[in-house]
């Protein structure tokens, strides 16, 4: 028996969109084994694990808090994937962009002023931004590969947060806690109803699936992101710059986690601390492929990831199973959604014909 | 106090070198394997449990290959048999290796381990100074320094060698002359999964004899950038493995010695250093494009 692949001529729309609902319904079985393997009740543990959750107000705020950084990394990653830039260093580019962002509230706590956060947003875009240049600088200039370069930035930059919040940015009234004061009420994100925490973050999010959303799909730079992805040749025939477009997509990504990182910081926590990030950086990657590299299906799919982390959350106050395997599911997700995904571009044969003496082909 | 230093850095370097060279392996028949690291925390937290259940550190070691070879496989199914993007599919490994190891190994943080002991080779660790640093050490680091000298052998003097180069520089070629692409391709990819997996087990049994979630705290990604540094070669990819080693290290002493910097810039000298010789490697674009299996990270699907 072996599995045999034939290209279709083109993707099949069917599969494109059921492919990752397909996923969704393969890790969620696989998840009621491992419960099941841990000796829980499966039906149990996956409702109180993706059901329960979404039963409470508040608790649909929480989804919309981490939703938001999921769905900001993950459509500036899209634009990186699409045009064939591995930038998998988000969770640096949003530590770092916490960090600029954060100058202004942690050096100069007496300023009261509105500017202040539109100032920190914008400080929080740039800083990102320019960490992503330097993959971006290596790759144009040196050749160097943007996979390791982006991904070793990951960690200098979480060594330089724990060193600022436990060295110079340490609050000096914080009896030595390991964070810096916290933000003056004109710094810290607005909540966007009364009914919980939920803050402007997920509103940029939104903005910003549906800006890169109509670039990729209306506007003349989004058609040369596709086809340098798909081409560099063809793309240079076309007069597109594939130098240029390491540095775009590096830059659009690295600003949007910037933003992620200082709402994060000035929405939810409130002061900056040596960690800021579940590995947000790291899931937004799953949650760009779930959502099919697509803006719009990226915002779907980052309220899905949200859940594994809500999820987990839950299932470890009520039924006892450790938060972790929130990260299993999300692994267990990416598998399914990359396997799913061969669906799109080929019809998948199980072959089971025996192989018989003179007409043996090699396999 | 040379002596102390120099066996630390042996200790650091070995998970180094063998992980990359799994690594080399796979990326000379065309498969880039991103997944690295998970395979190595899988191979860390397998070895370390087996040896925790069995009391025997060397069921320990052959648990770490077996859980990294069986990790590889499922990298092997998606990208060969599924076509999968190999990026993708490696990063996948990778943070399904993560968060699968913290919760299979929640039950034996804190645990001490039992260590891997050093194997004495007669005679020969009578030679002053190299006697104590080269004969008597554990079991891995003799594997990690054969392995080189075998794979060096196996890739630039044997048939199969030959042809799995062939299949990493051209597989539309290697497979019209009649060679297997992807059962070699497998094996190769397998071949790949065991050293990270005796890497990690390396960690988890030698390097520190314990359990900790994300142990391997980036080692996976330093050896891929070491492939890459070696310019697929062995040999120099054991001179760059050892490079490294004595960056981690030396950091790991200048915070012993408490020289005014502050700690957190000495523990990220090794990820500055492998930034700086990626560009020291990469910035000549032709060495690298001669260097590199032409074929690599490409998808194959067999015409028939």
């Amino acid at each position: 028996m072996r599995i045999e692949l034939q290209k279709r001529p083109e993707g099949s729309r069917l599969f494109s969109f059921l492919s990752p609902l397909l996923a969704l319904a393969l890790t969620l079985f696989f998840g009621g084994i491992m419960f099941w393997m841990l000796g829980k009740n499966p039906v149990d543990a996956l409702y109180s694990f993706f059901i329960e959750p979404l039963l409470e107000v508040w608790s649909l705020h929480e989804l919309a808090i981490k939703a938001a950084p999921l769905i900001l990394i993950a459509v500036g990653l899209s634009v990186c994937y699409r045009s064939n830039n591995w930038n998998i260093g988000a969770e640096g580019q949003f530590t770092i962009g916490a960090i600029t962002g954060s100058i202004l509230p942690v050096l100069y706590p007496e300023w009261h002023s509105p500017m202040i956060l539109p100032l920190m947003l914008i400080m929080g875009m740039v800083g990102g931004a320019l960490y992503a240049g330097i993959p971006a600088l290596l790759k144009t200039r040196f050749n160097t590969n943007e996979i390791l370069t982006s991904l070793m930035l990951v960690y200098i930059a979480q060594l330089y947060l724990d060193w600022l919040a436990r060295g110079p940015w340490r609050d000096p009234q914080g009896y030595n806690f390991p964070q810096s004061r916290s933000f003056v009420p004109e710094a810290v994100l607005p909540e966007i109803l009364d009914s919980g925490r939920a803050h402007l973050a997920i509103v940029f999010a939104v903005v910003a699936a549906v800006a890169l959303w109509f670039m990729m799909r209306f506007m003349l730079k989004g058609f040369e992101v596709t086809v340098l992805g798909q081409s560099e040749r063809a793309g240079r025939f076309a007069g597109f710059s594939a130098r240029r477009m390491v540095w775009f997509s590096m830059l659009v990504s690295g600003a949007l986690a910037g933003l992620a990182g200082i709402s994060e910081v000035s929405g939810s926590i409130g002061h900056v601390q040596p960690t800021i990030s579940p590995g947000y950086g790291f899931t937004a990657i799953i949650v760009a492929f779930l959502g099919r590299l697509n803006p719009l299906g990226i915002v779907a799919s980052g309220f899905v990831l949200a859940l594994t982390y809500l999820g987990g959350e839950a299932a470890q106050l009520s039924i006892g199973i450790s938060d972790k395997v929130s990260r299993v599911f999300q692994g267990l997700l990416l598998f399914f959604v990359l396997s799913c995904d061969t669906l799109i571009h080929y019809r998948v044969r199980i072959v089971t014909q025996k192989l018989t003496g003179g007409t043996a082909r090699h396999a | 106090m040379l002596e102390a230093i120099l066996l630390t850095v042996i200790t650091a370097a070995t998970p180094l070198v063998i992980a990359a060279l799994g690594e080399l392996v796979t990326e000379r028949s065309g498969v880039l394997n991103l997944g690295v690291e998970g395979m190595m925390i899988m191979g860390a937290v397998s070895a370390f449990a087996a040896t925790q259940i069995t009391g025997s550190p060397y069921i320990g070691v052959l648990a770490g290959i077996a859980a990294g070879g069986a990790f590889s496989l499922l990298f092997g199914f998606l990208t060969l048999t599924l076509v999968a993007n190999q990026v993708a599919t490696g990063l996948a490994l990778t943070i399904l290796g993560l968060g699968l190891s913290g919760q299979l190994g929640e039950s034996f943080v804190g645990q001490p381990g039992i260590k891997l002991q050093p194997i004495v080779v007669p005679l020969l660790s009578d030679i002053p100074f190299m006697g104590r640093l080269l004969f008597q050490q554990d079991l891995i680091f003799y594997l990690s320094i054969a392995l080189v000298v075998g794979i060096n052998w196996f890739l630039f003097k044997s048939r199969t060698g030959l042809k799995m180069r062939a299949i990493g520089d051209n597989h539309a070629s290697a497979h019209a002359l009649g060679i297997n692409v992807i059962r070699t391709r497998y094996l190769a990819v397998m071949f790949g999964g065991a050293c990270a997996g005796l890497a990690g087990a390396q960690l988890s049994l030698v390097y520190t004899p314990q359990w900790v979630e994300n142990m391997t705290a980036g080692r996976g990604w330093i050896a891929l950038a070491l492939v890459v540094f070696a310019s697929w070669r062995p040999l120099r990819l054991l001179a760059g493995g050892y490079l490294f080693g004595a960056v981690s290290i030396g950091q790991l002493h200048a915070q012993a010695f408490g020289i005014g910097i502050p700690s957190q810039v000495l523990s990220a000298l090794p990820y500055v250093a492998t930034i700086v010789v990626l560009i020291i490697i990469s910035h000549n674009r032709r060495t690298t494009l001669i260097n590199t299996p032409a074929s690599l990270g490409k998808p194959f699907v067999p015409e028939r």
